[in-house]
């Protein structure tokens, strides 16, 4: 059998590319990480949907002719033409539920995602170029806190009062944005490790060392010379801690330890009506799918712009 | 390498400390455990007084840090506090729970690790092959999954099968609700039965995630390798193909996935506390959760501190193992 | 050493071509590459990047990918070896014929040890126990030139400096006693001091076992004091060849020249280097006719037309692929059809725009001494 595995197998060497010698108009960077982008269709595939579940959650509300507040419609009603997505425990239109779930997912995802990666590259970027004693700080907070599962922080996080006066940023009537803030704080840690990884090899290049000759400050020289080469490497991260982001979260809100009332979230949605999935299952599958949607959209976005950026492919050296 | 691995241990030892510390702040910051109660009736400043002080809620932070982490130390993790909960001790109760979800997480933990290697080689070694199109696929699909949804999946899958069997005169098989029976009885055949029959569901909902990481990874892994230049000095001396994937190529490849999945311990154990919740076991998630939400200061700080401890030890065998298997990294 | 059939070549290499599919477009990565190799020669390949002499020796080794089109034939010992399996072209890899890669540092795997790996060599093509696999390694790193053998067999490769892991590449290369050894810019990532030490390791090699070297290398400088025969590739084929005197002293092809004016030397001091200005083709998009005739400062309409063909140039076994060579010979310092002037650097103007002149159209020099355009 493994002869059967092996011998089809590519002798692996380098395969050449044309484009380093490209002979006609030079073509610019971007452009070159786009055409390759759209080469892969997952990618693409990923881009639309992820489109369409953002329109969808944004303006689906205007579009739509039931509101979320709306009850006694009719309780428990299955999928039809007047609810196509049925209506839950308090006859509510789930299609408007769902509608407004996504969108706090969405916001929840993107904001950690942002967050975490601005802590993420901050704190790596000084770890990397000032190493010593920052370093050893900044790797034994990562060690700290992973040293709990990040769920367990989270749920730990999500009923601390503390934090809740510190930022004055939830009330009873708004605690999505805590959640996002919550989940970032564990979110940031991989970005801070990768980029640091990369400030350390790059800061040993010659680039750097003619920046510092003409004088360029520490932070000039961090900001616009050492990361730029890292926006790639940062970039696929950033995509792929929307879709952890989102799970996560969805989790949590599943356990009742994330979004609440009156938030919503695709997670809380399955969680107010969990005990009801059995009987009445589009209350759990519509949800799920939404979840997985927007999950495996971004994780393709993700992966195409992995791709784009470094292709597998090495030049021969002819 | 002794010396290596005698640095780690000793530099374990602080970082379990700092960690007691930080998991003492997040149990303070979580509330008061006394807060449900002073709202459920008014109360008397001396019943207050006097119920702080027997939860030690009156004195400052600092104290309250240094009795808990002497007594922890000691071995007496305390009792429920809050008013009007059981007054379970702490130690029991997590080992118990402890001893539920550890057997959950290794089992998937290495079921995961085997087939998503395996799958993640075969994967890199026929790149764009109908398996690798397909095994991307589905690795992509689950790990998009939540689990808890997963679970949900699994554990309505798993009625329906017992329905079937239950129809077909094999009795119920699978255990889909309530803790996994400390008292497996009967013959050792009865009890493997009894035992498969409460795992497998849980340990399927936590290896079908984790294996779709584990095989993202190793395949990436190994095509990095077999894209190295000492893998075309291996092929150009002569060896057979298959020698050199797995002798050479493997061998390197398999140094990352074997220090990842070390550190991807504290993810199983949130994985486990959610699958626990579904499927209503009375492991560490049950108790996780419902803790929190008792606000059971020393319940919480129990469970924490055993995660901790758990996920250092991974990350020290981590580290012994990436030097064991990378020699350029024995320094000293 | 094995001996051959006295007038057969050792390696006969005919009309080897090699193409790669690609996205973008297919790839000519080596076309229609003829060479022969003796017994004991050593043979330089000369090119910059994109030239395909590394792809030509990888063909040679049957270590191309599975997208790597080959056609054409090359013979070792007689035996045909284009089309030939990965498995049915073992027994040669490593035995028969051997490589040496570019990069030490990368080359060898660092999870084994350095007597593991030579061993491992050894074992593919006899059949010995571990021990005494292991017993040859050590010799072998003694036959390099690593001191302590012993001790530096039960190392790991990153233990070993550059310069070391080199000779340890070679010590693999050489293990089972090859008829032909390929070097594949064997000096590039070390430091000069090191070089000149490999250099001589790989002579005595093959002045101890006869093996046959082909170097490859865009070093001018390793290629002159080692190598009896040179090669120079161009654009993914053979533009030149004959012995090293012959090339380097009376180059018939314009590349060859700006290769020879672009590289600093002890004799140039004072003077001016004269670089190719301009880049390689694209290895899709080749130019019409000759792939040089974009940079040639020789070129002519007839060098659009057609493609030349690989021709002797009355000095023996020498042979170009010019158009142009003869008009070449005529041109008194062949350098200067290199230089380009820089702004307000030019120290004689008259001099240069009559050169210029004169290459641009097809006049020889001498015409244009006779009837200079003013």
């Amino acid at each position: 059998m493994t002869d059967a595995i092996i011998s089809v197998v590519n002798p692996v060497s380098e395969t050449p590319g044309g484009s380093q010698f490209d002979s006609e108009s030079a073509r610019k960077q971007w452009q070159v990480v786009l055409r390759r982008f759209l080469r892969h269709r997952a990618a693409v595939a990923g881009s639309a949907l992820f489109a369409l579940l953002v329109l969808f959650a944004f303006l689906g509300g205007y579009v739509w002719k039931y509101d979320y507040h709306q009850v006694q419609l009719g309780r428990y009603l299955p999928p039809s033409g007047e609810h196509p997505f049925g209506t839950g425990h308090l006859g509510e239109d789930m299609l408007a539920q769902i509608i407004r779930g996504t969108q706090f997912s969405l916001q929840i995802a993107v904001i950690v995602a942002v967050a975490a990666t601005a802590i993420g590259v901050v704190l790596g970027a000084i770890a990397g170029y000032l190493r010593g004693w920052v370093d050893s700080l900044v790797g034994r907070a990562i060690d700290l806190v992973l040293v709990l599962p990040p769920f367990v922080i989270a749920a730990a996080l999500t009923r601390s009062t503390f934090l809740l006066e510190a930022t004055k940023a939830g009330s009873q009537a708004s605690n999505w944005l805590l959640v996002a803030i919550y989940i970032s704080l564990i979110s940031w840690m991989s970005i801070a490790r990768t980029v640091r990884g990369m400030v350390l090899s790059l800061r040993e290049k010659e680039f750097v060392e003619a920046a510092r000759a003409l004088g360029g400050s520490t932070l000039r020289i961090v900001f616009r010379h050492i990361l730029p080469n890292t926006v790639d490497v940062i970039i696929v991260n950033a995509t792929l801690t929307i879709a952890q982001a989102v799970l996560l979260e969805a989790a949590l809100s599943f356990v009742g330890l994330g979004v609440q009332p009156p938030d919503s979230s695709l997670g809380l949605l399955i969680n107010q009506n969990k005990n009801d999935l059995t009987l009445h299952p589009w209350l759990f599958v519509i949800p799920f799918v939404f979840i997985v949607a927007i999950s495996l959209s971004v994780n393709f976005i993700g992966d195409g712009l992995r791709d784009a950026f470094d292709p597998r492919q090495k030049r021969v050296r002819a | 390498m002794f010396r290596f691995i005698i640095r780690r241990v000793l530099i374990s030892i602080p970082m379990l400390v700092l960690a007691s510390f930080l998991c003492f702040a997040l149990t303070t910051a979580m509330g008061d455990p006394l807060g449900e109660w002073k709202l459920q009736k008014p109360r008397s400043p001396g019943e207050i007084a006097a119920a702080e002080e027997a939860v030690g809620s009156n004195k400052p932070f600092l104290e309250r840090y240094g009795n808990w982490a002497v007594h922890f130390a000691e071995g007496d993790w305390g009792k429920e506090v809050v008013p009007g909960d059981t007054g379970l001790d702490v130690k029991p109760t997590v080992l118990k729970a402890v001893g539920i979800t550890a057997r959950l997480v290794i089992a998937s933990e290495i079921i995961a690790l085997l087939l998503g290697m395996a799958v993640g080689v075969i994967g890199a070694v026929r790149q764009y092959s109908a398996f690798d199109y397909t095994a991307t696929g589905i690795a992509f699909t689950m790990f998009s999954m939540p689990l808890f949804c997963v679970a949900l999946v699994i554990k309505s899958l798993g009625i329906n099968v017992n329905d079937w069997l239950e129809k077909v005169g094999l009795g119920r098989w699978l255990t889909t609700a309530g803790p996994p029976g400390e008292g497996f009885n009967g013959s050792l055949g009865h009890q493997i039965y009894q035992y498969t029959g409460a795992f497998i569901l849980p340990t399927i909902c936590l290896v079908s995630i984790q294996f779709a990481l584990y095989s993202r990874f190793q395949r990436a892994s190994m095509l990095d390798v077999l894209n190295a230049d000492y893998v075309r000095t291996a092929q150009a001396k002569g060896i057979s193909q298959a020698r050199v994937v797995f002798r050479h190529a493997y061998r390197n490849a398999l140094i990352p996935i074997a220090t990842v999945s070390a550190l991807n311990f504290g993810s199983l154990v949130g994985g486990a506390v959610i699958t626990e919740t579904v499927f209503g076991w009375q492991g560490m998630g049950k108790l996780l959760v419902d803790s929190i939400n008792h606000l059971e200061p020393y319940m919480v700080l129990g469970f924490m501190m055993t995660t901790a401890v758990f996920i250092i030890a991974f990350n020290l065998i981590a580290d012994i193992l990436y030097a064991f298997l990378d020699p350029r990294i024995r320094l000293d | 050493m094995t001996a051959t059939n006295g007038s057969d070549p050792l390696l006969a290499v005919r009309d080897l071509s090699v193409d790669f599919g690609t996205e973008d477009g297919v790839v000519h990565a080596v076309r229609n590459v003829s060479f022969s190799l003796d017994a004991g020669e050593v043979l330089g390949v000369v090119g910059e990047s994109g030239s395909g002499k590394s792809v030509s020796s990888m063909a040679i080794m049957g270590l191309l990918p599975k997208t790597a089109e080959v056609t054409g034939s090359i013979r070792f010992r007689g035996e045909e070896l284009v089309g030939l399996s990965f498995r049915e072209m073992r027994p040669f890899r490593g035995n028969g014929i051997s490589m040496i890669f570019q990069d030490p540092m990368t080359s060898l795997n660092p999870v084994f040890t350095v007597g593991w790996q030579l061993a491992e060599a050894y074992r593919a093509h006899h059949e010995v126990s571990k021990r005494v696999a292991l017993a040859k390694a050590v010799d072998i790193l003694e036959l390099v030139g690593i001191p302590q053998p012993d001790r530096r067999a039960a190392q790991y490769p990153h233990e070993f400096s550059g310069g070391m892991r080199q000779r340890a590449m070679i010590a693999m290369s050489i293990i089972n006693d090859p008829d032909v050894i390929i070097a594949d810019e064997p000096t590039t990532a070390l430091d000069v001091t090191v070089q000149a030490q490999i250099l001589e390791t790989l002579l005595r090699i093959r002045s101890e076992t006869g093996a046959a070297i082909i170097i490859i290398t865009h070093d001018l400088g390793v290629v002159a004091g080692m190598v009896d025969r040179v090669q120079v590739m161009y654009g993914g084929t053979v533009v030149e060849s004959g012995t090293v005197d012959d090339v380097f002293e009376t180059p018939r092809m314009p590349y060859t020249v700006g290769l020879l004016g672009s590289m600093p030397n002890p004799e140039l001091l004072g003077k001016r280097l004269t670089p190719i200005t301009g880049a390689p083709p694209s290895l899709m998009n080749l130019p019409n006719g000759c792939t040089f005739n974009p940079r040639c400062p020789l070129v002519a309409a007839e060098c659009h037309e057609s493609e030349p063909e690989l021709s002797a140039t009355g000095q023996e076994a020498h042979l170009t692929r010019c158009h142009r060579w003869i008009e070449l010979t005529q041109v008194p310092d062949p350098r200067t059809l290199f230089t380009h002037t820089e702004i307000g650097a030019d120290e004689d103007p008259d001099q240069s725009a009559q050169q210029h002149q004169a290459v641009g159209s097809n006049q020889t020099v001498a015409d244009a001494e006779e009837n200079p355009v003013a």
